[in-house]
């Protein structure tokens, strides 16, 4: 077993459900959740926050295992040290600065109080929240909020964030440098989890993502590779060139070539095939043969977008 | 000391640091300063108005059913019940609890953090308010003030002191346990108290159930219930402080231990 794939480096369910009396939360769950960043994509109630209030300990599961890195969420003194977690309950303690809610449950990790405060100082200037911090939480606006509620999560650096609907409120700067934040916590080895609603952003997000639907994992994975296990609905290719008619008419003879269809300007192509492998040599074929000059070639539906609605689709209606 | 030692002696430190002001300063306790400051209030009346000088025995008696009556049964109960069962409670209405769940915060550390919170909370309300209506309910008399200073007062105040902190100390355990055990901790304080004050009138053995008459006993001064009451009351000798005082602590203490327990059980989902 590989570093990079060991179960300290992994968040591991085996077989985990989770009721709430008799309505289901999540049912048979079994994941291996490598390093990097995670979008949990599901409409409402399909267990997106069970799954991440199960792997901070905050819920018990009802039958299976987890594992954080090799630690138990049962043993929160082990796992709160490695996990961060920006829930998704709004309040924040009543009474408190932005600077004292940062530090304050930073104290309760057992850092001395020059600690707390350096590391509260550094975690609200990397959300941006340092003019604000010495006035009440209770005059934030939402997305201040949300911003000093990811700074008291990640204040202590865990290993592992775990963001329920993190980009909620924030206005379009504050989420291009939120997201910037998470590339760049993804990029050093750590786990990022996150649940988000706006699919183009988890795009941009993600280094995988789990499809949640009615408390059940529908796919998991690189976004194409979750594409490319939904044989059913043939997958679309965008082709920009210089004579599009030309190059449908050569490649409409092909049986896995289910649709084209001239967009746009007149320059753009859209394919639709059962097997892309072959259109793409095809392609090489045709423009060796033709002198086509191709501007770009890229898939037009392997974005979670596309992923989520045809797993999905119309059921979950949050897009 | 070792290093887990310091840790969890750190961490109750923060929780207490956290848990204290927000307890003692809480707008929701307005109520609270009220029970405490209430008795305070009709003494210094008291001693304002009063032109006749009568026996000193009037005012410590006066004084000893207040204390029995209002005090224990009444506001050091419910002042008790409203800082001790909101110390969970109150954070699961706020939905602010699990900030403290995702620390790397033993249970019991927790618990421990927040109780002894609301002992300092409790104890800096009631505790002057008790000792203020002592000194206050005769202090128009010279001869209270002999009795105070000169005679068996200060002694007396020493226990009403004891009483008060003791009557936190267990009170305080019940309903913090209350608080994290019950969606609706009233319902359970309610049976607590009818349980209290039903105490006299039950058979011996179960008097001693209860911290009510551990807390009786240790009262310096006694108050006779009134005819027809005193005909149906079942009387036991009262249980000797060395016994009442750490009895009441062990059980307090064994309350807060099951409570954190409970927690070290608990988890965090606001009812939804």
């Amino acid at each position: 077993m590989s570093a990079a794939s060991s179960p300290d480096t992994l968040i591991t369910f085996t077989d985990v459900s989770r009721f709430y009396g008799e309505v289901l939360g999540v049912n048979r769950v079994s994941l291996a959740i490598p390093q990097g960043v995670t979008s949990l994509v599901g409409p409402n109630g399909s267990g997106k926050s069970t799954l991440m209030n199960l792997m901070t300990g905050l819920i018990r599961p009802t039958q299976g295992e987890i594992r954080v890195r090799g630690a138990r969420p049962d043993h929160p003194e082990e796992l709160c040290r490695l996990v961060g977690y920006c829930a998704q309950f709004e309040a924040v303690p009543k009474g408190l600065t932005g600077f004292q809610f940062v530090f304050s449950y930073l104290l309760l990790h057992g850092f001395r109080s020059e600690e707390c405060a350096r590391r509260a100082r550094e975690a609200i200037e990397r959300v941006g929240m340092t003019a604000a911090a010495g006035r009440p939480v209770a005059a934030y606006s939402k997305g201040m909020r949300q911003r000093i509620k990811l700074a008291q999560a990640m204040a202590h650096s865990p290993d592992v964030l775990v963001l329920d609907e993190p980009l909620n409120g924030l206005d379009p700067m504050a989420r291009a440098e939120t997201i910037a934040l998470f590339r760049e916590w993804g990029d050093l080895g750590r786990h990022v989890i996150v649940s988000s609603h706006i699919l183009h952003e988890v795009d941009r997000i993600s280094d995988q993502v789990i499809l949640l639907s009615h408390g059940y994992v529908v796919a998991e994975g690189e976004i194409q590779g979750v594409r490319n296990e939904v044989k059913e609905q043939p997958m679309q290719i965008l082709v920009r060139c210089d004579r599009p008619r030309d190059l449908a008419s050569r490649l409409f003879s092909q049986d896995h070539l289910v649709e084209a269809k001239i967009q746009g300007d007149g320059r753009n192509l859209l394919l639709r095939t059962t097997d892309a492998d072959r259109l793409y040599l095809l392609l090489n074929q045709v423009i060796l043969e033709t002198g086509l000059e191709i501007e770009t070639v890229s898939p037009a539906d392997d974005d979670v977008n596309s992923v989520y609605q045809y797993l999905i689709g119309a059921e979950g209606g949050t897009t | 000391m070792n290093a887990n030692t310091t840790l969890w002696r750190r961490q109750i430190a923060a929780v207490f640091r956290l848990e204290w002001r927000k307890t003692l300063l809480s707008k929701r306790g307005w109520w609270i300063y009220l029970l405490a400051a209430g008795p305070v209030a009709i003494c210094l009346l008291h001693a304002l108005t009063s032109r006749r000088a009568h026996p000193v025995g009037n005012d410590v008696r006066a004084f000893a059913v207040m204390f029995q009556l209002f005090y224990l049964r009444g506001a050091i109960f419910f002042g008790s019940m409203g800082i001790f069962a909101s110390l969970f409670r109150g954070e699961m209405l706020e939905k602010t609890l699990h900030y403290y769940y995702l620390t790397p915060l033993r249970r019991e550390s927790l618990v421990a953090g927040k109780y002894l919170a609301g002992l300092l909370a409790a104890c800096s309300l009631f505790v002057p308010s008790v000792a203020a209506s002592l000194l206050l309910i005769g202090s128009h008399d010279h001869a209270y003030s002999d009795y105070l200073w000169h005679g068996p007062g200060l002694g007396q105040l020493g226990w009403y002191v004891l009483v008060t902190v003791l009557a936190c100390v267990g009170y305080g355990a019940v309903f913090l346990a209350c608080g994290l055990l019950f969606r609706n901790p009233m319902i359970p304080a309610a049976v607590v108290y009818v349980w209290e004050n039903v105490n006299p009138f039950l058979p011996s053995l179960l008097q001693k159930i209860s911290v009510i008459s551990y807390l009786k006993g240790l009262c310096p001064v006694e108050v006779p219930l009134p005819p027809p009451l005193n005909v149906i009351v079942v009387d036991i000798d009262p249980t000797p402080a060395w016994i009442a005082v750490p009895g009441l602590l062990a059980v307090a203490a064994l309350l807060v231990a099951y409570t954190a327990v409970t927690a070290r059980r608990g988890e965090i989902s606001y009812g939804e």
